[in-house]
């Protein structure tokens, strides 16, 4: 464990100083845009706020990942998935008749979970029906989507005051409750904090989550051993599509409220890196989805303050990513077969 | 439909094509030789940024794409460095590419260029026109009248399915990405091998990118490779791993792209992503189907 977290540490240490780099690179001075960055993220209540707001969608999406690729599913399609939960709340939410919202917002969190889900076991029915390889289908579903969105924003979902391509508000009764006046901290955090430990008890304590792990490090072995292999598959397909179908449900029901194109700022790609740096580990994952909120919520401050642009905080995660591959490998750590 | 506009949109669809195809048979060699590469997205974008910046910065769009060329062998190299080296995933390592290139072109072309508003271009590459571009109708036009970038690219399809099917290397490096254990036994070095596939992929797929900013639209925007490296992932299934194949299907999209545009301006009522997603669409439904041999190397993604 304790040799598992100073690899990460190590990592992030690198991820960091290739941003640094990077920043020399274009004439900036890195310490001025770190300390804007940690001073954004958490100088204030507003920026902690903001961090719980931005670690929300990774932590969950990140869970999504992180099962499915503990079952060896390479679900690279979690954004897609995230896309299409967010848009089944919506559609669901702005449809719905007056309820009270102890109601209209688990029904809701359904659609939006099942929205994911259906995209998932797609992927999952072609890849075990079909032998179709779930990186290209899930890649594919994910821009698949998006056309969808884009169509679905200028034409069936779009607004009623038609002005904007974007869809109607959802009603009070769908929206997940914010917990401070003039902070954006709400109330499905507390679901994402939840969900950590119900996916820690699932993966290490059930008959489900063993066969999962089993099916992922060696499945003609788990064949052979008499699991049902494609069953379990199929389910941890549905599993992680309902996760990041739920992430985007409560992005939307909390956040943003109306969908459009821009929908996902790529949440669904950084929970890949949220994964790995979480070693596919659910607290491992929240420690990640934390980290990483505070790079992408002080991001902002980091480019008003020392002009350095919000995206490198992509080029971070990709070093990190980068850096645990070289050194597990270096280690030649076989239970780390993933990496 | 009228002549000029027929030959217009066949005009589109070879520059739509061109990056499409350069990263499509980069991709293909990458996957015969065994490794899948999910970061031609990104490999285009850094192809295209450092395209522009060196051509902005000489003037000389040849120093562009050389720049951009080396680069992107540079690129082949660090993920051979990791995924065959290494022996990290290749879709983890894919991933990071792509995060990778988002954060560096944007970093260094805000830091570089600043928030200006206004568009920053360059001098676009000349058009030759080639004997026949005049007298042939709408091919003419549309083949035969094209940057120089374009022409190397068409010439490579023919090179590469000689190359595949005709020389000792081609055939090495198929072998490599079918049984590695064989080739191994055989005395091939798997290891140069995929990592020589890999350089020439980020090599083509620069290529592709520097087409993007040197060619077509003589500017750098953030995120302009803009899906390309996916569709052209598409296209490598598509287009069975073959190179007349990957021809025939960057073509087609080439054109469905370019006819999407012509729908967008008629507003005939088809919703225009509907021809955005139809290359995706198109690859699902084949793969479901299974309708034909894939042709995809038995050790394909395997280290």
């Amino acid at each position: 464990m304790g040799e598992r977290l100073a690899t990460s540490a190590l990592a992030g240490g690198l991820g960091l100083a290739a941003g640094a780099l990077a920043i020399v690179l274009g004439g900036g001075n890195p310490f001025t845009a770190y300390a804007a960055l940690v001073e954004g993220a958490l100088g204030s209540s507003y920026g902690w706020s903001e961090v719980a707001v931005k670690s929300c969608p990774l932590a969950i999406t990140g869970l999504a990942v992180a099962l499915a690729f503990r079952a060896g599913i390479w679900n690279i399609g979690a954004e897609g998935q995230l896309v299409a939960g967010a848009l089944l709340a919506v559609w669901f939410g702005t449809s719905m008749p007056t309820l009270p919202a102890l109601l209209g917002i688990p029904l809701t969190m359904i659609a939006a979970a099942l929205g994911g889900a259906l995209v998932a076991a797609a992927a999952g029915a072609l890849k075990l029906r079909r032998n179709v390889d779930e990186v290209i289908s899930t890649i594919m579903l994910n821009f698949i989507i998006l056309g969808l969105v884009g169509f679905l924003v200028q034409g069936p979902l779009m607004e009623s005051a038609a002005r904007y391509p974007q869809s109607d508000a959802l009603p009070a009764y769908a929206q997940l409750p914010r917990l401070i006046t003039g902070m954006r901290v709400h109330v499905g955090i507390g679901i994402a904090l939840a969900l950590i430990p119900l996916a820690a008890i699932l993966l290490y304590r059930t008959r489900f989550g063993f066969v999962m792990r089993a099916s992922g490090s060696n499945p003609a072995a788990a064949r052979t051993a008499g699991f049902a292999v494609n069953r379990t598959l199929f389910q941890t397909f549905v599993l992680s599509g309902a996760l990041a179908g739920l992430a985007g449900g409560i992005e939307v029901s909390a956040i943003t409220h109306r969908m459009y194109e821009s929908f996902s700022p790529g949440y669904g790609y950084t929970a890949i890196a949220v994964a790995l740096l979480g070693r596919l580990d659910p607290v491992g994952v929240l420690v990640a989805a934390l980290l990483f909120g505070v790079l992408e919520a002080g991001s902002s401050s980091m480019q008003r303050v020392a002009g350095v642009s919000s995206v490198l905080v992509s080029l971070v995660q990709a070093c990190i990513i980068l850096a645990l591959a070289a050194i597990e490998h270096r280690r030649g750590r076989r239970s780390d077969r993933w990496l | 439909m009228e002549l000029e506009l027929f030959t217009a949109l066949c005009t589109a669809a070879v520059a739509m094509a061109v990056p499409l195809l350069f990263a499509g048979l980069g991709e293909l060699l990458a996957e015969k030789s065994g490794v899948i590469n999910i970061g031609l997205e990104g490999m285009i974008l850094l192809g295209a940024f450092a395209a522009f910046a060196v051509a902005h910065a000489t003037g000389s769009n040849a120093a562009g794409l050389a720049a951009a060329l080396a680069l992107g062998g540079v690129w082949g190299l660090g993920f051979a460095y990791f995924a065959v080296v290494r022996g990290a995933n290749q879709i983890v390592v894919g991933t990071a590419v792509n995060l990778f290139a988002t954060g560096l072109t944007g970093v260094l072309y805000r830091s570089i260029y600043g928030v200006t508003g206004t568009a920053m271009t360059i001098e676009p590459s000349p058009t030759i026109a080639l004997p026949g571009a005049r007298s042939i109708p709408i091919l003419g036009q549309a083949l035969l009248n094209q940057t120089p970038l374009t022409y190397v690219c068409l010439a490579t399809i023919p090179l590469m399915a000689l190359f595949l099917a005709r020389t000792r290397a081609g055939l090495e490096l198929k072998m490599v990405g079918e049984n590695p254990n064989a080739a191994a036994t055989h005395g091939i070095n798997v290891a140069r091998t995929r990592t020589s596939a890999l350089v020439a992929c980020g090599i083509f797929c620069a290529a592709g990118g520097a087409y993007l900013t040197l060619d077509y639209t003589h500017t750098f925007v953030e995120g302009m490779s803009s899906g390309r490296g996916f569709i052209a992932l598409a296209i490598v299934i598509v287009g069975r791993r073959r190179p007349a194949g990957v021809l025939v299907a960057a073509l087609l999209f080439g054109f469905v792209t370019a006819l999407q545009f012509h729908f967008q301006a008629l507003a005939l009522g088809i919703p225009f992503q509907f021809f955005l997603v139809l290359p995706y669409v198109a690859t699902l439904a084949l793969l479901a189907l299974n309708a034909g041999d894939t042709n995809a190397p038995a050790a394909l993604g395997k280290n």
